[in-house]
């Protein structure tokens, strides 16, 4: 499968990432090299194979449903780019 | 006391426990080492009055005999690791300022068995790269050169920066991580030991996810009996990560030197692959006489989806990239790039903060994973994952015990080289390595002789599952018949 260039702008803004018109021919040449790369496994015969969910056999371990952990927002905030009165701080949302 | 540096962690222990010298001194030769080696640009931080306050505690533990199994072993740690209170950025400009209030449970297990931080080492942007091209703090430089030339060459990637320290002797060991071959590619390109414990073995909590499924902590040294200390310190149940495994961590230095007798060891035929060089095709030979020399019995075998490993890696590792990258939004941590709206900010910053080949690979993992293309690309590659774990599983059911490998398609490359148009041509570094990252398999990388160009080669060995200390044998095998390799000039000094 290849991309054409309305792809790239749909995927880039699904994944949140401005790009530029110059950088979309750019992008659509490498990304379309990645997937051709990838393409190779429609060649394996995967009939009646399970998909890998866990490399080691394990359980997945449960824990008591409690609050063990918390209470120290200076510490949350203490890297956030914007904090206001223990708060993340964003544009508004909401109108 | 220039010579502390040349020391392994083994002798430097020894030295230590004797009153030789002091782990302050030791600590202060290390420093003083790394202060020229700027060229090299190994660390992206160094932490040096933090590494003699540690120094100093650990003398007065040695002091009152309560010595830990590393102490005063000053160490370099990769910068994907949380180092609480040390700033912390997986050489990515997005987290360029990011400081940790906690510290992971790998270094947290080294700083409790008494080891020093000396500093951050650099990688390739969120451990993406087989080169250390893609950092954010620029390139790393291999200290090996080929005979006779200054030509900058790459440390491989993405933990470029610990293997160029510990080559450099800069850092008396390090720990770094692994999720399709970035301990083995690049300790295979400096000279270094380098392992990749089995998934599970050491805990991932504090350290940056890129694909978590794939992604394991391990050591990068200088010679199998430093790996095995260091990793018996890293590895070990952590309730804080549900997939580590809950189970005992041998003592990993009593299986260096173990006797090889009988060892079944397995030469997968596919690994032949087109336009292997002569150079890696005879290093592979030479591996198996040593070890046939040393009573194993080599047997080739057959693993029959190894040429699909890689593509179905990129497909899988991409996939839980973007799903893990999603996390740096300029909200709560990070650089933010302001915008009129909140999907602008995002937008803006993402593009702003993340490099060429994060982008890329955000992108791609974004588009395999979106409406219509799930099941023809993530569930297609989960069940080759499925197929390529179960060739190893044939292979141990037939009475393997290991399988030796090349560890790298060539040797070290010039900085430059292959970052060309094609991203692809980098992504094949890691076609020997990939595999066990997709099967959960340990894999130890050990240096086993010189290419015509004066350039370290190394050897993988691949084990069963929570299977290290064969490995520790098998390559001290190795070590021992080939010799540890030792950077021939300083040229940075």
């Amino acid at each position: 499968m290849s991309v054409d260039q309305a792809t790239v702008r749909r995927v880039a803004h699904l994944s949140r990432i401005a790009v530029t018109e110059d950088e979309v021919a750019h992008l659509q040449g490498e990304l379309n090299a990645i997937l051709a790369f990838v393409d190779e496994l429609g060649e394996v015969d995967t009939t009646g194979v399970e998909p890998m969910t866990s490399v080691i056999p394990m359980t997945l371990p449960l824990r008591a449903d409690v609050v063990n952990d918390g209470f120290y927002p200076e510490r949350v905030l203490a890297n956030a780019p914007a904090g206001e009165d223990g708060f993340f701080a964003v544009p508004k949302v909401v109108e | 006391m220039s010579d502390l540096t040349s020391l392994t962690i083994t002798a430097a222990r020894e030295g230590l426990a004797q009153g030789s010298f002091t782990a302050t001194e030791l600590t202060q030769a290390y420093i003083d080492a790394i202060e020229p080696a700027g060229d090299l640009n190994a660390y992206v931080l160094t932490t040096p009055e933090k590494a003699l306050e540690m120094a100093t505690a650990s003398d007065a533990r040695i002091a009152k005999g309560e010595a830990g199994l590393l102490e005063g072993i000053p160490l370099g740690i990769k910068d994907m690791f949380a180092t609480e209170g040390v700033r912390t950025t997986a050489a990515s400009n997005i987290i360029r300022n990011f400081v940790p209030p906690y510290e992971s449970t790998v270094t947290a297990n080294l700083w409790r068995d008494g080891a020093v931080l000396l500093g951050k080492l650099n990688q390739d942007e969120f451990a993406m790269g087989s080169s250390n091209e893609s950092s954010a703090f620029g390139p790393v430089v291999n200290p090996w050169r080929r005979n006779g030339s200054e030509q900058p060459l790459v440390p491989g990637g993405s933990s470029g920066g610990s293997a160029a320290a510990v080559a450099a002797h800069i850092c008396a060991g390090a720990a770094g991580t692994d999720t399709g071959g970035s301990i083995r590619q690049p300790a295979a390109f400096t000279g270094t030991v380098g392992i990749k414990p089995t998934y599970g073995r050491c805990s991932r909590w504090g350290i940056i996810a890129y694909a978590s499924s794939l992604d394991q902590a391990g050591p990068i040294a200088r010679s199998v009996n430093d790996a095995a200390l260091l990793l018996r310190s890293m590895a070990g149940h952590d309730p804080k990560d549900s997939t580590s495994a809950n189970l005992p961590v041998p003592d990993y230095e009593a299986a260096v030197g173990a006797s090889v007798k009988g060892k079944r060891i397995g030469i997968p035929r596919e690994y032949r692959v087109d336009g292997m060089s002569g150079e890696i095709a005879a290093l592979w030979d030479k591996g198996a006489d040593i070890l046939r020399d040393a009573g194993a019995e080599v047997v080739e075998i057959s693993l029959p989806h190894t040429k699909y490993a890689l593509p179905a890696y990129y497909i899988v590792a991409l996939a839980e990239a973007s799903s893990n990258l999603a996390r740096y939004d300029g909200v709560r941590y990070g650089e933010r790039v302001p915008g009129r709206d909140i999907v602008e900010l995002y937008e803006k910053t993402r593009a702003a903060g993340f490099g060429d080949e994060v982008r890329r690979r955000i992108m791609i993992g974004t588009y395999v994973l979106s409406a219509g293309y799930y099941d023809a690309y993530y569930l297609k590659a989960q069940k080759v994952r499925t197929l390529i774990k179960r060739d190893f599983e044939n292979a141990f059911a037939d009475g393997i015990d290991a399988v030796l490998a090349p560890a790298t398609p060539s040797a070290a490359f010039g900085i430059g080289e292959k970052s060309g148009a094609d991203p692809v041509e980098m992504y094949l570094q890691d076609v020997f390595t990939v595999t066990l990252n997709m099967a959960g398999l340990p894999g130890i990388s050990v240096p086993a002789g010189l290419s015509s160009e004066g350039l370290p080669l190394g050897l993988q060995l691949i084990g069963k599952p929570f299977a290290e200390q064969e490995l520790f044998a098998l390559g001290q095998v190795i070590e021992e018949a080939a010799g540890r390799l030792v950077v021939p000039e300083k040229w940075w000094l």
